[in-house]
């Protein structure tokens, strides 16, 4: 459970989960068995990217690029993900 | 749902598709209509293509395909295909029985999500005989395919007085699984289930102990599998805030194309709910009287209408409320602030303090029954099953 978030860590939705844009509720939502997870924007932004191919340091950079104006980013995406992770939405591959 | 969309108009975020009451199984606490035999003439699968698409253009997101059994529907894989091309997350809800390794795997390959396998018991004896067939065997091969195949692994327990005292071998079993989720689902008391309610109500005691056997293994567990417990609602003090809701996310359509706010609302008296044959869901949703009758909370009677928890609960069940008081605008006689929660705490103790008395056989769910319940002739043939034994209770 207590997995150290490291820079280098890749994360990944995990199978039992799907991202989707939903239209008719104008977010992202992340679907498992008969639930939903109604996603805020930047919550929105961090998962579509936990693709198991970037690491936390390509998200940030990644963001950084497209949100320039955002403060405290960074911070963001390691308190999102660690939430991410405690409500099992992800794991880590490295 | 952790979201009910109660920032804006309601949604039907959830579509529940009774594809089927044809079914394999006769569990006695069925959620099924008594009157099922009724719904013979199913929805084509072209009803169900159209039914599904203007429910995901109204922003339903969750598919819940299930009967009856839904697997005795021959165009099942067709079905699931389509919900996915639209966009659901697909959810099978099954007893696994009709279904092989073959079927799993054009199901995944049809895009299906997630595959629900509902047992009635932890070991062969009592889950065969509620069953009312030689099941278990079966359903934990499935369930071993289903995680093979890389599904999420839900496995639902419905309980009652006959397995509620065996919650800690029902959860090792799931552990052994490997279940993601396991849903300790409490017998509600509609239809099959409120005809052999004396026979199936687990006493105080028993709730007690399996809830700590419950939380106990929640803890122990946790980070391998989700265990969901939830409280027969017959020893709370408060209502269940049931489908979050009427008319607020669920929609139901039956076999037949009924369209309904919950699987149970069916048996309501002066409400005839619209047909998917006869009108789009749009204006069922919206519209129709039948799904505004219990919105918001104007058709509040007291102690509702005053309560300050009214938004929490929204008065509870209104079919429990007319089961129980015969008016399904009352509150839900769980409430202690209704004025006949004495009444319904007096018939709970009798019936579980005294078990003994109340002896008589349970009445199984199959059409046999139903066309006997409807006062339909019973041209089915088959010789009735006879219940010649009795359960060992835990």
């Amino acid at each position: 459970m207590s997995t150290e978030i490291e820079p280098t860590s890749v994360p990944r939705i995990r199978t039992q989960f799907r991202l989707q844009w939903e239209e008719a509720q104008g977010c992202h939502v992340l679907l498992y068995p008969e639930g939903m997870v109604k996603l805020n924007g930047p919550a929105g932004e961090i998962l579509k990217r936990c693709d198991g191919e970037r690491s936390i340091d390509g998200i940030v950079a990644d963001l950084e690029t497209q949100f320039a104006e955002a403060p405290s980013l960074r911070d963001d995406v390691y308190t999102f993900l660690s939430t991410a992770h405690d409500n099992q939405w992800i794991q880590f591959d490295a | 749902m952790t979201t009910n969309g109660s920032n804006s108009t309601p949604k039907p975020l959830w579509l529940l598709a009774e594809l089927t009451y044809r079914c394999p199984l006769q569990c006695p606490y069925c959620s099924n209509p008594l009157d099922m035999a009724k719904y013979a003439d199913e929805l084509s699968t072209e009803d169900w293509f159209r039914v599904f698409r203007e429910a995901r253009a109204m922003g339903a997101v969750q598919l819940g395909l299930s009967g009856g059994e839904a697997l005795v529907r021959k165009d099942l894989e067709e079905l699931i295909a389509e919900a996915h091309r639209l966009g659901f997350y697909t959810n099978l809800l099954t007893s696994g029985i009709g279904m092989d390794e073959r079927r799993i795997r054009a199901f995944k390959e049809a895009g299906l999500d997630h595959i629900q396998i509902s047992f009635q018991a932890s070991g062969a004896e009592l889950n065969d005989f509620i069953a009312g067939n030689d099941s278990f065997q079966h359903k934990l091969e499935m369930a071993r395919l289903v995680k093979q195949y890389d599904y999420p692994m839900v496995l639902c327990f419905v309980l009652h007085r006959h397995n509620t005292g065996e919650v800690a071998q029902i959860l090792d079993m799931a552990h052994a699984l490997q279940a993601d989720y396991v849903e300790l689902a409490t017998t509600q008391y509609y239809g099959w289930a409120m005809l052999n309610r004396d026979q199936l109500l687990p006493t105080r005691e028993q709730v007690r102990q399996a809830e700590a056997v419950a939380h106990e293994y929640q803890e122990r567990l946790k980070g391998q599998m989700k265990i969901f417990y939830v409280v027969p609602d017959y020893h709370e003090e408060r209502p269940k805030a049931c489908m979050s809701g009427w008319g607020a996310i669920f929609l139901t359509v039956a076999p037949d194309g009924t369209a309904l706010p919950c699987h149970a609302a069916g048996s309501l008296p002066g409400l005839s709910f619209p047909n998917v044959r006869e009108h789009d869901l749009d204006w069922i949703w919206n519209d129709s009287p039948d799904f505004n009758r219990f919105r918001g909370d104007g058709w509040m009677k007291e102690p509702c209408r005053s309560c300050d928890e009214k938004t929490k609960d929204y008065g509870g069940c209104r079919c429990q409320a007319y089961l129980l008081t015969g008016d399904p605008a009352n509150a839900d006689p769980v409430c202690s602030k209704s004025p006949h929660h004495a009444e319904l705490r007096r018939q709970v103790q009798i019936t579980t303090e005294q078990p003994a008395q109340l002896e008589a056989p349970l009445i199984f769910r199959n059409m046999r029954n139903s066309k006997r319940h409807i006062g339909l002739p019973e041209t089915d043939a088959a010789p009735t099953r006879h219940v010649d034994r009795t359960i060992v209770t835990g």
